[in-house]
């Protein structure tokens, strides 16, 4: 077969996965939908308020979590430093809310375009180092913003965060002062978040930055840039963990620095191992038990780094994967069998 | 920012040699932490994320052991030995069991060990600060050297530094132990078919690096106060340390130790409020510039 016989064969087995791949986005858009009537339906349901105040805080780290599941899982970048992009949009917001009195929406997408522009700089430096020296890297960054916000004092309110509350004005009929619309609101980023990412991981571009995760040599041989992707997708992530702190710095009327500490990404990290980084819910499912987990933990005992430390410690010693991971696994043998049977 | 105390420093020797003093305690501290972390990854190829708690219990075992007998090279002892058994333990028990998986799987396990040994400390020494209180034997009127004030300690904690980095230095490059670890960090499997025990080499540079972490918390036991989480900020800046110097390079680490007491020290004087963003932002130079640090290698 001559090379360009090849390419033909390539173009001809390329229609079925795209027809498939469509199909599979009405899907998740249903998906998306039908979660989404679920999730605002909840408040006339339950009248707890501890419930929405939970799914508020989900929403904030699920998004935050699951867009550093688009490098540490897609990617294979184990950025240690990702939680400064959600101190980020929570300081971002929460600055340009009080210092200007804008509208939530202009604020917000200034707050992205703040993020995005910090992101590349960061981005650009980074995305060349290998593993460990990435990770370290995007730690030191972290730990750069996190003491930047720590002295520069008559900005950022130093140690003590923004305070005196954020200004959060209505728009377009929505009162983010309202619980209740600032809950829906929530629901809303989330979904049409988590929507917007697995559009990326299932986009051409998607399988490009699994093929930089399996083999980066490889992928620049063929004419991908590895950079560039690397560098794009670490962009376009950070703007999903800044929606992250955008929803942290509306719900809590504040941004203290401990949003942009190291421990955020730590946690983010765990949250990955927790869900599981193989499938795109896998985040999700892992905010949700490690904030149950701390509910209830931080309930029952003071201990809560012992009872943690053993719950990591049987995720990562134990079970060698998250939840999803494990479910999947479980599923597709179970499944196997039953084919297999006559 | 205070740029004209920086400037005045620099024209007053007494000044130069307080703040040269003070930096080179810290850098001497920090080379003791950051050559354990370098060591254990030149060999073992992990990155101990759970490195500040052997500092940590180093200073609490000193403490203990200080108050219990009243002898200061017993604490000194107790605080490197104890954690010395402790990295052992660790390393056998459950760090041996990730080896080979990604490197997410390490830093969870450590960052698992960082939050359960706070809480232990927590419990058995309780919350609140600590302090070890100088031995008597130290509590003699410091040294003047130019007009700068150096308290004696600190020349014994800078003796002792400087005589580890030798003796390791002279002992990896030269006994046989050291070039053994030195074959194992460059391939475990051919040592391995050799006959050599390879998992008592890693329990032993654990163990090690556990150790130089143990005796570095007991040397600072006296000098500064004792938390649970102590370890943390000291693990940060190891970490930037070892990654200015150099993964892997033990040389890189005494450098990269020297260069941040000295940033910290100076730079507590011209920009008190940014003197750890100072760090970071060198260590960021310093990688843009070289990626794998001032002494370190390609990594294959």
């Amino acid at each position: 077969m001559t090379e360009l016989q090849a390419e033909r064969g390539g173009d001809l087995s390329a229609p079925p996965i795209d027809v498939k791949s469509k199909r599979l986005r009405y899907i998740d858009l249903l998906i998306a939908i039908a979660a989404f009537a679920v999730l605002a339906s909840l408040p006339f349901l339950f009248s707890s308020k501890a419930l929405l105040d939970f799914v508020i805080r989900c929403a904030a780290f699920g998004l935050f979590a699951t867009s550093l599941n688009l490098l540490v899982g897609y990617t294979g970048m184990i950025s240690f430093g990702h939680g400064m992009f959600f101190g980020l949009g929570a300081y971002g917001f929460g600055l340009i809310m009080q210092r200007t009195g804008v509208p939530v929406p202009v604020a917000f997408l200034g707050t992205l375009v703040l993020t995005a522009v910090v992101a590349t700089a960061i981005g650009a430096i980074c995305v060349r180092l290998k593993e460990i020296y990435f990770a370290f890297v995007t730690l030191a960054f972290q730990m750069l913003i996190h003491s930047i916000i720590l002295s520069w004092v008559s900005l950022t309110g130093g140690d003590q965060g923004l305070r005196g509350g954020i200004p959060r004005p209505k728009f377009l009929g929505i009162d983010p002062t309202n619980h209740i619309h600032l809950y829906i609101m929530s629901c809303a980023l989330l979904v049409i978040g988590l929507l917007l990412m697995r559009q990326i991981a299932q986009s051409p571009f998607g399988y490009t930055l699994r093929m930089i995760r399996d083999n980066a040599s490889r992928a620049s041989f063929i004419g991908i840039d590895v950079w560039r992707a690397k560098l794009t997708i670490f962009v376009l992530s950070s703007l999903f963990a800044s929606t992250g702190g955008i929803i942290m710095c509306l719900f809590v009327s504040g941004a203290y620095p401990e949003f942009a500490y190291w421990t955020i990404s730590g946690e983010g990290i765990f949250i990955n191992l927790l869900g599981g980084v193989t499938t795109f819910l896998g985040p999700m499912v892992g905010t949700v038990l490690l904030l149950t987990l701390n509910d209830t933990v931080t309930r029952l005992t003071e201990h809560y780094g012992i009872v943690l430390g053993i719950v990591i410690l049987f995720f990562a010693i134990g079970l060698r994967k998250g939840l999803m991971d494990f479910a999947v696994e479980w599923y597709e043998a179970r499944r196997g069998d039953k084919e297999r049977a006559p | 920012m205070d740029i004209d105390a920086l400037t005045g420093c620099f024209a007053s020797a007494a000044c130069l040699v307080t703040q040269t003093t003070s930096g080179l305690i810290i850098g001497m501290l920090l080379f003791l932490v950051a050559v354990g972390l370098t060591l254990i990854f030149g060999v073992l190829k992990v990155v101990n994320f759970s490195h500040g708690a052997f500092y940590m219990f180093g200073a609490y075992f000193a403490m203990t052991a200080y108050q219990l007998s009243g002898s200061f090279a017993l604490a000194m002892l107790c605080g490197a030995a104890g954690t010395a058994i402790l990295g052992l333990i660790f390393e056998r028990v459950f760090m041996s069991r990730v080896y080979g998986n990604d490197v997410l799987m390490q830093l969870l396990v450590c960052y698992a060990f960082v939050l359960i040994f706070d809480d232990v400390v927590k419990i058995v020494w309780g919350p609140e600060f600590r302090s070890m209180g100088m031995p008597t034997a130290f509590q003699i009127p410091p040294l003047f050297i130019a007009g700068g004030v150096v308290p004696p300690y600190y020349l014994l904690l800078i003796g002792v530094a400087l005589a580890v980095a030798a003796v390791l230095g002279f002992s990896l490059a030269r006994t046989r132990v050291g070039k053994v670890i030195r074959a194992a960090a460059h391939n475990p499997g051919m040592v391995s078919a050799l006959g050599i025990n390879t998992g008592l080499i890693y329990g032993g540079v654990f163990a090690l690096g556990g150790m130089l972490a143990g005796l570095a918390g007991a040397l600072a036991a006296p000098v500064r106060s004792l938390t649970p989480g102590m370890g943390f900020s000291v693990l940060i800046e190891s970490f930037i340390v070892t990654v200015i110097g150099g993964m892997g390079s033990i040389l890189g680490a005494l450098i990269g130790a020297l260069l941040i007491g000295l940033i910290r020290s100076f730079g507590s004087l011209g920009f008190p409020l940014f003197t750890e963003g100072l760090m970071y932002l060198f260590m960021v130079i310093v990688l843009v510039a070289r990626p794998t640090g001032l002494f370190g290698k390609e990594v294959a």
